[in-house]
Order: C-alpha cells, then structure tokens, then sequence
C-alpha cells in the first residue's frame, strides 16, 4: 500500500471510530429513552464531547490530505465522502444528545410508558438503529448492494413520523394535562425521523464514493 | 477539428501507437497523460509531422485536420507546421533578439514590412503575456530572459506565424510554480482562438487547464473523456490506477 493509501485509510479508520461512538451513542439514547433511565442519559451527554472532538479532528484530517496530496478519482472521492459523513455522524451524535437531555429535564416518564407503544418508538429507534449500522457495514466492506434496502428503511421511519403525529394529537386531546409530554415526546419523534434522514444522506455518500453516482435530491426529481 | 483515425505508428519494429481513433475539437484544450514511454509525445508529434525526421518510421490510419489527411503527398509540410505550432519541454529561442525571435517567423514568409512586423511582435507578445515584461528590452538577446520568459517567448514565437493549432510537449516541466501559473493562464487565454494540445507529466496540470483527457498506456489510447470526467470519475481502472498513482 502506497503511503498516500495509508493516510487516507487511516482517516478511514477515525470515521470508522467515529461510527461506532455515535452508534453506540443512539443505542443508549433508545434504552435511556424507554427506560427513563437518567444516569444513562447524563452518561451520553458526557460523551457527547467526544463526538465533537472526533469531528474537528477528522475535518483537520481532510483537509490535510486535500492540501498535501492533491487526490482524485476515488481518492477524491472517498476523501469528500468522509469529510461530509463525518458532519452527518456529528449530527446524528446531536439529536442522541438531544434525546438524553430530554430524559434528563422533562419528567414524562408515565406519559411515554403509556403511549410509547402506540407511537411505535421503539420500532422508530431500532430502525434507524439499524439504518447506521447497515451503512457502516456498506463502508467497511465497500459494497453498495445494502444501500437501497438502508433507503427503504427511511421511508418506514418516515411512515410511524406521520402516524406519531396523529396519536400524539389525539391524546393531548383526550388528556389536555399532558399536552407539554405530548409536545416534548414529539420534539424526540422529529429527532429521530432525523436520524433516519441523515442515515440516507450517509448511504448517498457511500455510492457517491464506491459508484460515483449522485444520489441526492434524486426522489425529488422522479 | 483534428481527428485520428485508427493510427498506428512504428518506429522501426517498435509499435509505439497501437489503433488510436481521437477527435478534438476546435478551440479547445485537449492534455495528453500517461506514463513515460506510452506513446503521447509520438502521438502529438504527428500532427505536424515532426516525427518524419525520425528515419525509418511507419504510419498507417490517418491524421486529419479540418478533414484534410496531412499525410497525404499533396501536403506542403511546411504550409502544415505554419498552421500547426509546437512549443517545446525546454525553451529553445533562437540566439537573437526578443524582437527577432518573434520576427524571424515573419521574414521568412517573406514579409518585410517594418510597421506590421512590429506590429506583429508586439501583438504576439501581448497575446503570450509577455509585452509588459520585455516591451523595453526588445533589442536584448533573448537568453537574458529567465526560463519561463523564454518559453513564453517561444509561444509568442509560435502564435506570430499565426496558427490555428498549437502543440505543447511538456512546455512546463522545466519551470517553477510561478512561470508555470503563467504559462497555464496563458493556455486559458489562449483557447479563445486556438486550438492547443498540451502533453504533461504534471496531472494536476492537465486537470487544471484542459477540457478534455486522453490517458495513453503502453501505446494505446485507455480513456479519452472529459477532464471532469476523468479526474472524479474515472471509466477505466487503469486510469483510475495511474491518476490516483497506484499504477505499477
């Protein structure tokens, strides 16, 4: 392996880390979330600042390599593909952050064990889950077969979205009490259905790299 | 246009060009790549015959200009290189003045005007980008300019004869990174009324200043796309493998 091939697989690699952290992050975001558990949630707002740091790290990566070795083809590429899956980690890294806050500040807890059913929450949170970890695999093992399955799986997530908003509406109706739970609750819903956009953009980057071809905005003009 | 079709070129029992079909068209920048030895100089030095002084060579296919075969024994070569101007690796202005590097040219068609000739050499130089820099020392001998002075000097030599195409082997290997920008501005500039080939080691440089890419390899043309194209995305893998330097 060249020495540029290195370095450029060694930003992979921080990626790759990056991945895991943030992955890890959204798990513990499900379980403190549905579990209301608390010192979970202050335990991802902690390590938040790691994913920050991975970023401003990566990003320095990238734009080093840019500068010093001039890359083009796939190297371009792969390069332009970190760069911006990076920036899309840092923000799903976010909304996980955002989930824990909530858990922390809003006292919902009976609300969310009564309604998270319905809402599909959990369904929610392991599809994009799944999402992110898919992708991640599609990355390591340079393959794009896996992308449209990853996809699909957001237009789920955007299916319980819509559903959510109903039932959410339909119980502050009935329980007009609980209508700030139910507006919070919701506020976490969006954070997710997020995630799942982000999931997709990450997958538009991987077969820009691996394909290049150009995903993006692509369902628009259909 | 200039076109190729299915070239094949010998020198000796040597196949240099192996069934290469091109077409460029006119006013626009076209870069040669490819590793040493592939075949690319050999190619551009078609075009104006340059490889006929080359003694026991072949060629078979044709090589077409504004659809004329210049092969053809009808063709003047000299009237051919007049059209065809050629800029070399190293800057090799004649032992004369700036002012009669440029009006050597213009003599030797048998123009002796003084006012058009110096007309002349002032447009030719202002076209090299090279006027303001010379424009007070035009009597001095042109081995006083630096290297990248001289190969403009030379581009300025070569645009006088008024060409339409002009070829360019490797005009900015021998240059430091700020003669070289010069001589890429140029080559932008330029394109408006000329229709340039350039062959370069420099890939970053045929990225820079060309609209399109032909990748040669081992005497055969392995991609010919645009430079966008090429540089991102890559058809072949023995492009890709070259461009991004895993090759060999």
């Amino acid at each position: 392996m060249k020495h540029t091939e290195r370095e450029l697989m060694a930003i992979k690699d921080e990626v790759s880390q990056m991945w895991r952290l943030v992955l890890s992050q959204l798990e513990k975001a499900k379980q403190a979330f549905l579990n209301n558990d608390i010192n979970l949630a202050r335990e991802i707002v902690s390590r938040e600042k790691r994913v920050d740091t991975f970023e401003l790290k990566i990003d320095s990566d990238c734009e080093n390599y840019i500068a010093l070795y001039n890359p083009v083809a796939v190297d371009l590429r792969l390069v332009l593909s970190l760069l911006r899956i990076c920036n899309t980690l840092e923000r799903i890294g976010d909304f996980a952050d955002g989930i824990a806050r909530h858990v922390v500040k809003e006292n919902c807890s009976s609300f969310t064990k009564e309604i998270t059913d319905e809402l599909m929450i959990e369904k929610m949170f392991d599809t994009v889950i799944l999402m992110l970890s898919d992708s991640y695999v599609a990355l390591d093992s340079e393959n794009t077969k896996l992308s449209g399955k990853i996809l699909a799986l957001d237009e789920l997530v955007d299916d319980i979205y819509r559903q959510s908003v109903k039932v959410i509406a339909n119980h502050i109706r009935q329980k007009p009490e609980e209508t700030e739970c139910g507006l919070n609750t919701m506020l976490v819903i969006r954070k997710i259905e997020r995630i799942g956009d982000h999931c997709s953009n990450i997958v538009e980057e991987i077969v820009f790299y691996i394909d290049a071809k150009v995903l993006k905005h692509s369902k628009n003009e259909e | 246009m200039i076109e190729a079709k299915n070239v094949d070129f010998y020198y000796g029992d040597f196949h240099a060009l192996k069934g290469i079909s091109m077409k460029i068209e006119n006013n626009t920048v076209t870069a040669f790549i490819g590793p040493s030895g592939c075949g690319k100089s050999t190619f551009l030095r078609l075009f104006n015959r340059m490889n006929d002084l080359i003694p026991d060579t072949r060629l078979t296919g044709e090589c077409l200009i504004n659809g004329q075969n210049i092969y053809d024994k009808a063709v003047d070569v000299t009237e051919l290189r007049k059209n065809v101007g050629m800029v070399f690796q190293k800057p090799n202005p004649f032992p004369k003045t700036i002012f009669e590097n440029i009006a050597f040219g213009l003599r030797v068609e048998g123009i002796n005007d003084k006012n058009f000739i110096q007309q002349q050499v002032e447009e030719s130089l202002k076209s090299a980008a090279l006027w303001e820099e010379v424009k007070d020392k035009l009597k001095k001998s042109a081995f006083e300019l630096s290297g990248g002075q001289q190969q403009r000097l030379c581009i300025a030599r070569a645009l006088a004869i008024k060409p339409d195409i002009i070829l360019m082997d490797e005009p900015a290997s021998a240059l430091d990174p700020i003669s070289t920008s010069k001589i890429e501005d140029l080559i932008h500039g330029l394109k408006e009324n000329y229709t340039i080939v350039i062959v370069t080691h420099n890939m970053q440089q045929a990225a820079r200043v060309s609209d399109k890419t032909g990748f040669f390899m081992l005497g055969k043309l392995v991609e010919y796309n645009d430079t966008k194209k090429m540089f991102l995305s890559p058809e072949k893998e023995e492009t890709q493998n070259y461009i991004t330097g895993r090759f060999g």
